[in-house]
């Protein structure tokens, strides 16, 4: 009786933090509200599936609990039972997985117009690269890291003259243009992670990787890393700003290009080798 | 409808050849310690991992404690703060759960729910044992070598795994963890060996494949797995060595680590995780199908009735068994693998969805006009239950690709994986030892500590766990210290945190009332008898409790049913062994 009243509790316990509680997903600020309509989708199905299996599991505790000289049913099997239960769950499976699946195609679409944008992660912090006027990056190579070229950004592709190098700074996006985040590192695994925009991806030394999102809300969102990179993983945080086209150019204007670090740094580095 | 049960004559073949003579231990060392009896060496991989684990249990109140109250304790920094977490999820997936599961109630089971009088090789079994031990010990020794031991995640990804900014990466941390693993993989492989030959080879007479209790197709079944998943770890294991220790390059990319440019260039990160978890997703299921098999005889034993759809339950077990072979990448669908395995892996991880809900629904159907005994082996049955089909559904989150985007690398994560491969597991081992305790010292567990372990244990991990994932909802990600201030958050999620660590530190101690239980029942329990549960597999037909060295007295028996006859119509009592050739002739239990 008491096993009985207290599965019943786990299901109503459950169903009520659900609704109740104050702890849910953060306001979406991108494009991928699909994602967050297949999570709710997949919410009902096993909230229900969960509530119905557990409920029926407590009303069985109680109808059969042992009394003095019941007997069991003796049943080993019933085909017809088992065929429509697994139908059933085939179906609730694929209501799940075919939104799944197409939204799925549309994440790994990249549009045509959207713009490059390069995340480079490192121990512990986050760097950014945007295409110059030309509208190319130019090549990159972790072998030409340096102090002066933090990024290993090619000194001789022409591409990459003009690439606006950020280094430890806030990255800015204009509102409602579609990204391709390209994602590289220099050291260990990172993971470029904004709460807001949904998606995320790892970012591997030795490759590029990527995801494209299109920002739908201006505001200032938190960077985290999402994935193990040493002790200071917990920490590797950063500031995304998405802002009006206006805004964006003029935070644009502000920044340095490649070739523009790249001079002065080598004068400076030329100043302190002297004695 | 019960050609479930085929009980015809033919199915008893005479014996084709004679018995060997078992090995006979000439002194104390050889029976007690340098044993070759399976039941001595459950009892030694049994109590080791316990061991072991309860390290990992202290472990984890760390670790709570700093997620609960952080900046509380100062001597958790980061950097313990890493070392317990990837030391606690080890110990806990590879030296307890899959020791336990396999080592410990492969080893005690197998010979006597077939009818062996021992596994097939007794001597490599007994190795088997020894190199286990030593793998602990080594992983052991970590925590008082230079730098501590590996900081790097139970994943143990490269490049950061042998790198500097990860503790004990160039230090002895991720040496010994390799040489640990290295070692406790050519330990299961001997000792798997001997569980899969003796399933096959060992049966008594009668004892058909389709007669087996489920508790041994789930173990052999896993058994088989882990010897086909294990070689894959095994690779990833000795290559990171090299690249640690030679220099090699083959999961290391060009890279510059702090400023420095390092020597390595042309290695896949990416490559270690896809062996990895081709050990890592069979792994789950290696620790879930002996936990399915043994679920099964403890609901249908203290039910009193017979599983429901034997034969799709031993059907599910082997596709699962088949299928998570071919699923393992969905652990990686935001590593940066071409996106369009996305389709292929979603796709395989929710079909074996299908078959782990056809065992759901058996197990709760077997409940279903049943006769249900509220034991506190049926308890933890039930609880297994809750909590498994709750960490089973979240699963579908995440092995949904696009889901599972937003919710990768979250908390959400964690209380999955706790609940699914944690929880749920550890309920049946639970439930199992209260089961078989009796068999293995001839006593009884006191109920009344038990019930308090069990309401403790079941209701505290639910309120671990499930509001656990929603501190991953919220977008907080696995493996910080602490979260601190951060815009996203729509509530903070101190309190929870805070709740959560003081129930897991209840749960914690809850624990010491079981072991309490264990040996205080050893001297005091009450008598058990041959077979307390009144049960039907061969286990407790025993002529003597505990049973010895050799198992069956002077004849094995001989098997004349399957596992499940519980309630037959007309049968004089509502149970018959499987060695009963009832309604053939009235049988002479064994006394």
């Amino acid at each position: 009786m008491a096993v009985a009243l207290i599965l019943v509790l786990v299901v109503l316990g459950s169903i009520l933090f659900h609704i109740l509680s104050p702890w849910w997903w953060t306001p979406i600020a991108s494009n991928w509200g699909y994602i967050d309509d297949t999570l709710i989708i997949t919410f009902w199905i096993t909230g229900a599936v969960f509530s119905a299996v557990i409920l029926f599991m407590a009303y069985c505790v109680y109808r059969f609990r042992h009394k003095e000289g019941a007997k069991a049913a003796y049943q080993p099997e019933s085909k017809r039972l088992e065929w429509w239960l697994t139908i059933v769950t085939a179906v609730g499976v694929a209501a799940m997985l075919a939104p799944g699946l197409y939204v799925w195609s549309q994440f790994v679409t990249v549009p045509d117009d959207a713009t490059e944008v390069e995340v480079v992660g490192q121990q512990w912090q986050w760097n950014y690269r945007l295409p110059g006027e030309d509208g190319k990056l130019g090549k990159s190579d972790n072998r030409l890291v340096t102090f002066e070229n933090p990024l290993g950004i090619d000194p001789e592709d022409p591409a990459g003259q003009d690439d606006i190098v950020i280094e430890a700074g806030d990255l800015h996006l204009p509102i409602d243009k579609p990204v391709k985040m390209l994602l590289r590192s220099i050291d260990v695994l990172h993971d470029f992670y904004v709460p807001e925009f949904r998606a995320k991806m790892d970012m591997v030394p030795g490759m590029v990787t990527y995801f494209w999102f299109t920002p739908t809300r201006t505001g200032t969102f938190e960077v985290l890393c999402a994935e193990l990179c040493g002790t200071g993983h917990g920490y590797m945080r950063g500031i995304v700003a998405v802002e009006t086209e206006e805004d964006y150019l003029a935070w644009l204007e502000g920044q340095s290009t490649f070739a523009e670090l790249s001079a002065p740094q080598k004068l400076g580095a030329a100043e302190e080798a002297e004695p | 409808m019960v050609d479930a049960t085929p009980r015809a004559e033919r199915d008893i073949p005479p014996a084709e050849v004679p018995e060997l003579e078992l090995y006979h231990p000439k002194s104390w060392w050889t029976t007690y310690v340098f044993s070759q009896d399976a039941k001595v060496i459950a009892i030694q991989y049994s109590g080791t991992a316990v061991a072991i684990g309860l390290v990992a249990l202290v472990l984890s109140w760390l670790m709570r404690l700093q997620l609960g109250f952080p900046g509380t304790f100062d001597f958790i920094t980061p950097e313990a703060y890493y070392q317990f977490i990837t030391m606690h999820g080890m110990i806990m997936v590879i030296y307890l759960l899959t020791a336990l599961f396999l080592g410990g109630f492969g080893n005690y089971l197998i010979p006597l729910m077939v009818g062996a009088r021992d596994m097939v090789f007794p001597y490599v079994n007994m190795l088997s044992f020894w190199i286990y031990l030593l793998a602990v010990l080594v992983l052991a020794a970590s925590f008082f070598a230079p730098g501590g031991p590996t900081g790097a995640g139970w994943t143990l990804y490269p490049p950061q795994a042998i790198l500097g900014g990860t503790p004990g990466g160039q230090d002895w941390g991720i040496i010994l963890m390799l040489v640990s693993l290295i070692l406790f993989i050519i330990g299961f492989t001997m000792g798997g060996l001997n569980y899969a030959v003796t399933v096959i080879q060992g049966r008594t007479r009668g004892m058909t494949l389709m007669r087996m209790p489920l508790t041994v197709w789930g173990i052999f079944t896993a058994t088989v797995m882990a010897l086909l998943a294990f070689p894959a770890l095994f690779v990833a294991c000795v290559m990171m060595l090299f690249d640690r220790v030679l220099g090699t390059s083959f999961f290391m990319p060009a890279l510059v680590e702090m400023g420095e440019q390092l020597s390595y260039g042309g290695g896949s990160p990416i490559l270690f995780q896809h062996l990895f978890w081709f050990f890592g997703h069979p792994e789950v299921y290696i620790v879930a199908l002996p936990a399915f098999g043994i679920v099964s005889d403890l609901i249908s034993t203290h039910a009193r009735k017979n599983i429901f759809g034997y034969r799709m339950m031993v059907w599910a077990i082997v596709i699962i068994g088949a299928l998570s072979f071919i699923v393992w990448a969905h652990h990686m669908y935001v590593s940066g693998m071409h996106p369009w395995f996305g389709f292929f892996f979603a796709t395989t991880t929710l079909i074996i969805a299908v078959p782990t809900a056809i065992k759901v629904y058996n197990w709760v159907l077997t409940l279903w006009r049943g006769d249900i005994h509220l034991t506190v082996p049926m308890l933890f049955a039930l609880a297994f239950i809750v909590t498994f089909v709750n960490g089973g559904l979240t699963g579908l989150f995440l092995g949904n690709v696009v889901v599972d985007v937003p919710l990768s690398d979250t908390m959400f994560v964690v209380a999955h994986f706790h609940m699914v491969m944690g929880v749920a597991p550890i309920m049946v081992i639970f439930g199992a030892i209260y089961h078989w305790y009796p068999k293995i010292t001839g006593r009884m567990l006191e109920d009344w500590m038990g019930q308090f372990h069990f309401w403790v244990t079941f209701v505290g991990s639910y309120a671990i766990f499930f509001p656990m994932h929603y501190v991953g909802l919220v977008g907080v990600p696995r493996r910080y210290p602490e979260i601190g201030e951060a815009a996203f958050m729509t509530a903070p999620v101190d309190n929870l945190n805070a709740f959560i660590s003081v129930a897991a530190l209840i749960v914690g101690f809850a624990q010491m009332v079981f072991l309490f239980n264990l040996v205080w029942s050893l001297r005091f329990g009450k008598e058990a008898g041959p077979n307390p549960w009144r049960a039907t597999s061969l286990e407790w037909q025993t002529p003597t409790t505990p049973p010895p060295h050799g198992n069956w007295g002077d004849e094995r028996p001989v098997v004349y049913r399957w596992a499940y006859d519980y309630s037959v119509p007309g049968a004089p009592e509502d149970f018959i062994p499987q060695n009963d050739p009832w309604p053939e002739k009235v049988a002479a239990r064994p006394a």
